[in-house]
């Protein structure tokens, strides 16, 4: 047992607050605009837009609103757009109480690899870099362990980095972690995963 | 003062030459120069270097000039959808410089303001930030990064005044005010030009100070991911 894709958006919109800007990066972090509830969450959109709206209707697509995902959005009576310089201010100034993103590997000292893979092919970081070094709260949701089973919440990342240092808390299927002096502090473990179980899937050191 | 021009080919006149860096606004495909992106195509010119956070896609936007290898290099936070630039790229024909998103958006818009170089936290210890000088301030690392001073400055507008006052439309405004800012010419699409006096001056997002060329055209606007939600039933 553990949690699944919605789940993990589920626990994670738990760490948002009322009133908070926030970025939900792709895959599992945009889910989480589903659960949030009765909170009062403003959604950055990292190309220009604080106030991110629902996917259109069909026949509604503007060319116009897209989010950083590239696909066709929505904006809600509080929106306000700016260009990128200015999201990125906001951003790198720390204005933006949290980002949820995805990772490939995150390590016990809170660093995190999410942007290449050596000898693959390499898309770039995009704003990845920007948010996890200039946000409030880095919160990573993400598979505890690869397809083969390893553990990808490691003592220390294999892959090229995209920050150093920068992860808060790490949410994945089997449980939440928080990174703390000298490695990982289980918070909680996922349904019907026990504490040994989490343990034996983490290759990071576990604390307290 | 003449700023509006008849065309994107006559609005390029003069400008271009081979080997020259180009700052070109859009994310994605949304609020791209197409028009004179075409029109540098058609001039033939080549060895380019482009400023732009995305490389198009196959046949639209920068795309459409990798297929001509009239780029030399391009300077990029996100590439992931443009299939013939991975084989440019892999083969070694196209050189390629990752900057991070805001990375890049600040050195344009700092080269606009006359700032040649500013430090940022972004990328400290990770590959981003080989061979770049390092500066503490309070305590924490930052790392040099240094503004984009562009030959040409390309840009996409909803609408101009004639003038040269711009106004963007949604996330369409996206890269393009930083990109025009830091180029030495900059020359700008848009879908109305209107007399002075018709925008509001207090609603200006680009100041006329920044454009020199106009040009009204019609665009294709292309959507890279129609995403939908279903109606809900009534």
């Amino acid at each position: 047992m553990a949690w699944d894709r919605n789940q993990m958006a589920a626990r994670a919109a738990q760490e948002l607050e009322d009133g908070m800007y926030v970025n939900l990066g792709i895959g599992i972090p945009t889910l989480v605009a589903n659960y949030v509830g009765d909170k009062d969450i403003t959604l950055q959109s990292e190309n220009g837009m604080l106030g991110m709206g629902p996917f259109p209707y069909e026949g509604e697509e503007d060319p116009d609103l897209i989010n950083a995902g590239k696909q066709t959005i929505t904006e809600l009576r509080r929106t306000s757009y700016f260009d990128s310089a200015t999201s990125f201010g906001m951003i790198r100034g720390g204005k933006i109480a949290a980002a949820i993103l995805g990772a490939m590997e995150v390590d016990e000292k809170g660093d995190l690899a999410n942007w290449m893979i050596p000898g693959k092919l390499v898309k770039g970081m995009g704003g990845a870099m920007d948010l996890v070094a200039g946000v409030g709260r880095v919160i990573v949701v993400m598979d505890h362990t690869n397809k083969h089973g390893d553990s990808k919440v490691l003592k220390e990342c294999t892959l090229p980095l995209t920050g150093k240092g920068v992860v808060d808390r790490i949410i994945t299927n089997l449980g939440v972690f928080d990174v703390v002096e000298g490695g990982l502090k289980i918070v909680e473990c996922a349904e019907g995963v026990s504490e040994d179980e989490l343990r034996a899937a983490t290759e990071a050191t576990i604390v307290g | 003062m003449k700023k509006v021009y008849a065309n994107a080919k006559e609005a390029l006149d003069g400008v271009l030459r081979d080997d020259m860096l180009i700052a070109a606004g859009g994310f994605g495909l949304c609020g791209i120069p197409e028009l004179l992106l075409e029109a540098i195509k058609e001039s033939g010119v080549k060895d380019l270097t482009f400023a732009s956070n995305n490389a198009g896609v196959d046949d639209f936007g920068i795309g459409i000039l990798l297929q001509t290898k009239q780029v030399k290099k391009m300077i990029s936070s996100y590439v992931g959808e443009n299939a013939e630039f991975m084989r440019q790229y892999l083969s070694g024909e196209l050189e390629l410089e990752f900057n991070p998103q805001g990375t890049l958006a600040e050195r344009m818009r700092a080269a606009g303001c006359g700032i040649p170089g500013f430090y940022t936290k972004t990328g400290v210890g990770t590959q981003i930030a080989e061979g770049k000088e390092v500066k503490v301030f309070n305590g924490e690392e930052y790392i040099l990064e240094e503004g984009i001073f562009a030959d040409l400055s390309i840009v996409k507008a909803w609408k101009a005044d004639t003038t040269g006052n711009l106004v963007f439309r949604k996330t369409a405004r996206n890269f393009n005010p930083p990109a025009a800012m830091c180029g030495k010419i900059c020359v700008v699409e848009v879908e109305e030009i209107v007399e002075p006096g018709e925008l509001d001056p207090d609603n200006i997002h680009l100041p006329g100070v920044y454009v020199h060329r106009i040009i009204q055209g019609d665009h294709e606007k292309r959507i890279e991911k129609v995403t939908t939600r279903p109606r809900e039933e009534a």
